[in-house]
């Protein structure tokens, strides 16, 4: 990676941190409703991901989705605005949190069903291997959609039909509250890409530059190949599930085991160390974000409430 | 006007529709190399290729799930549920999917795809392999639920169908696939949403669709016999239902009777007759009578699966009691 873009995927890291502490305060003050995950302690999973992509290449992710949609290109703005609920949100305030996609920037969502959306990303592949180009579908989810059904008939056909699919585990070591080694028959979830004769792999996902090697190189395979590849990525989120989360499932001492890993910081002290950047430039970055996020606040909450009429458009095409 | 069967206006639709779109593919299960499992695509495989009839695993999670993809993404896939019956695997994709990804992300996606759903009672498969769930689907604002009678409604209906920008679930009655009808000739659609009035009279109304309209116009023609003349209101789309032929037959002859095929209780007759007295309470003559079917899970045994569906003879015993 040449320097520019190793400070770029900082800058994303950092924006994805502090957009969603900022998100958290305004959930706390009942500016946010409905569910809120948080991706913090994941981002360099979906920052290394989505920069090894190219843009013709489709995204599709469950309802951790902020940070996605941040690396897909979606505005600080746009992601704020659909968190309050706002016309100017990118669906219109009609998906909230867990709903975000902007088509013109190949990012589908978005999706609160768990594993329902990887029979749809099979679909993408299906579309685009008809139409005869060859665009990757990169479709992210977490290690408890590999226990449902979904998710098997997904890499069935992908595998039998020769779909290009970058299947991604974000194995973020528990479902919910409930560890991965309580809900699934083999806890390195890539060896289910064995039992479809799929091709995979694992990277730690605290370290956005391994993620994003181990990202071009399945890329590369995928859209070569025409092949699915499964891609195993270990990480940890800080924070709970959701924003109403009690925590009993894990102890304290192995959040801040993982947090001393955390993904920014690691990042922040290659770059220090192998001279890429200065602190000072790093500095300049964080001051940067925390503008633009501050900014995306101001901008959410001068925008309008979506018109009544929005009720009743967008329930049928015709 | 030719006179095919059922089978072959829904066979004519599908090719006409692939010939005309290359963007129009069908996926499911045993679609192609066996011919289709009614054999409505018998022959389509070896004239379109594999790429556009696509035989999918038994996996209707993978079959819905992937025609809603490659819709978003611009193809126009037509996905074959081989009964309705499995459409319960793939409930999700269904109702939960499919109705709600246009609204629920600001009008952003859209899925141009058509569910073909083989539905109905009366061939002895047992109970798990004979249900008319049709008010289910139909329940879901986003979804566009079509059931035709007769050949000609199947096949322009079904070539609307596959023009439209909205998901669509299309369902047919397994026993009607012999059923002949004159169908006009060449090109012509029929615009999903509208209720045609099948046949005119003047003493009550019958409100039906799909299999219960075979049933009805048999009912319509002994009614007619004893000097009872019937109006028989075909819905042909359930969602979004179109109430005006119904209301305007209701304000002539006063009285109606519901036929459907599903069950009785939350059904398609349950909404009609709601309906009907929200929009025409002044005009009812006598209380709306619901045929439908009896509320058990439906049997093999061949005498007690006909005693369980809607027969003639219900539908005529309920025009005379409205008649009272």
């Amino acid at each position: 990676m040449k320097k520019e873009q190793q400070l770029d995927l900082y800058y994303q890291m950092v924006l994805i941190r502090r957009l969603e502490e900022r998100g958290a305060e305004l959930y706390q003050a009942g500016k946010i409703g409905g569910f809120m995950h948080l991706y913090i302690g994941q981002e360099a999973v979906s920052t290394g991901l989505i920069a090894a992509r190219e843009d013709r290449d489709r995204v599709i992710t469950a309802y951790r989705d902020h940070g996605v949609a941040l690396n897909c290109g979606i505005s600080a703005n746009e992601v704020m605005a659909e968190l309050l609920g706002k016309a100017t949100g990118m669906s219109k305030g009609k998906g909230g949190s867990m709903h975000m996609a902007d088509t013109s920037r190949n990012m589908w969502g978005g999706h609160a069903i768990v594993g329902g959306h990887l029979p749809i990303a099979s679909g993408f592949a299906i579309g685009d291997q008809y139409a005869g180009n060859d665009n990757i579908t990169i479709c992210m989810f977490g290690d408890g959609a590999t226990n449902i059904g979904y998710f098997h008939e997904a890499l069935n056909i992908s595998k039998i039909w020769n779909l290009r699919v970058l299947w991604v585990c974000e194995n973020n070591q528990y479902g919910m509250g409930t560890a991965v080694d309580r809900a699934s028959a083999v806890t390195e979830i890539r060896q289910k890409a064995e039992g479809y004769g799929m091709k995979n792999g694992q990277v730690d996902g605290m370290d956005v530059t391994k993620v994003y090697e181990a990202a071009v190189e399945a890329m590369k395979f995928v859209r070569e190949s025409s092949q699915p590849y499964l891609l195993e990525i270990d990480t940890y989120r800080f924070r709970g599930h959701s924003m109403g989360d009690p925590e009993r499932y894990r102890k304290a001492e192995e959040v801040k085991k993982w947090q001393e890993n955390d993904p920014i910081g690691i990042f922040n002290k290659q770059l220090l160390d192998k001279k890429i950047a200065t602190k000072k430039a790093l500095d300049e970055i964080e001051a940067r974000v925390e503008e633009e996020v501050a900014k995306a606040v101001e901008f959410a909450e001068a925008s309008p409430e979506p018109a009544m009429e929005e009720l009743f458009t967008d329930i049928y095409a015709d | 006007m030719a006179k095919i069967t059922m089978r072959e206006a829904i066979s004519q639709a599908l090719m006409e529709e692939m010939d005309r779109d290359p963007k129009v593919f069908i996926m499911g299960e045993e679609v192609g190399v066996w011919g289709g499992t009614y054999a409505v695509t018998k022959g389509f495989y070896d004239k379109y290729g594999a790429a556009r009839v696509k035989d999918t695993p038994i996996a209707e999670n993978a079959i819905i799930g992937g025609a809603i993809g490659a819709a978003m993404v611009g193809q126009r896939p037509i996905a074959e549920l081989m009964t309705i019956n499995f459409g319960f695997s793939a409930m999700d994709y269904i109702v939960n999917q499919a109705s709600k990804l246009h609204y629920m992300f600001g009008g952003q996606f859209t899925l141009p795809m058509v569910i073909r759903a083989v539905g109905g009672g009366g061939r002895q498969l047992g109970a798990t392999h004979s249900q008319t769930p049709d008010a289910i689907f139909a329940h879901f604002p986003g979804l566009k639920v079509v059931s035709p009678g007769t050949p000609e409604d199947a096949k322009g209906l079904l070539k609307s169908a596959i023009r439209s920008n909205d998901p669509i679930l299309f369902i047919e009655h397994a026993t009607m696939y012999q059923v002949r009808g004159e169908v006009p000739e060449g090109e012509y659609t029929i615009p999903i949403g509208k209720s045609k009035v099948q046949r005119a009279g003047k003493d009550v109304t019958i409100v039906t669709y799909c299999k219960g309209l075979e049933l009805s116009m048999k009912a319509a023609e002994e009614l007619s016999k004893e000097g009872i003349e019937v109006e028989v209101v075909d819905l042909r789309t359930l969602r979004p239902l179109d109430m005006e032929p119904v209301i305007e037959s209701f304000k002539k002859t006063n009285r109606a009777v519901v036929v459907e095929e599903g069950w009785k209780s939350y059904g398609v007759g349950s909404e009609i007759a709601s309906r009907i007295y929200e929009e025409a309470f002044d005009y009812v003559d006598a209380p709306i009578i619901r045929v439908a079917q009896k509320e058990v899970p439906l049997p093999y045994n061949r005498t007690l699966e006909q005693a369980a569906l809607p027969q003639v003879a219900d539908i005529t015993a309920a025009v005379k009691e409205v008649l009272k």
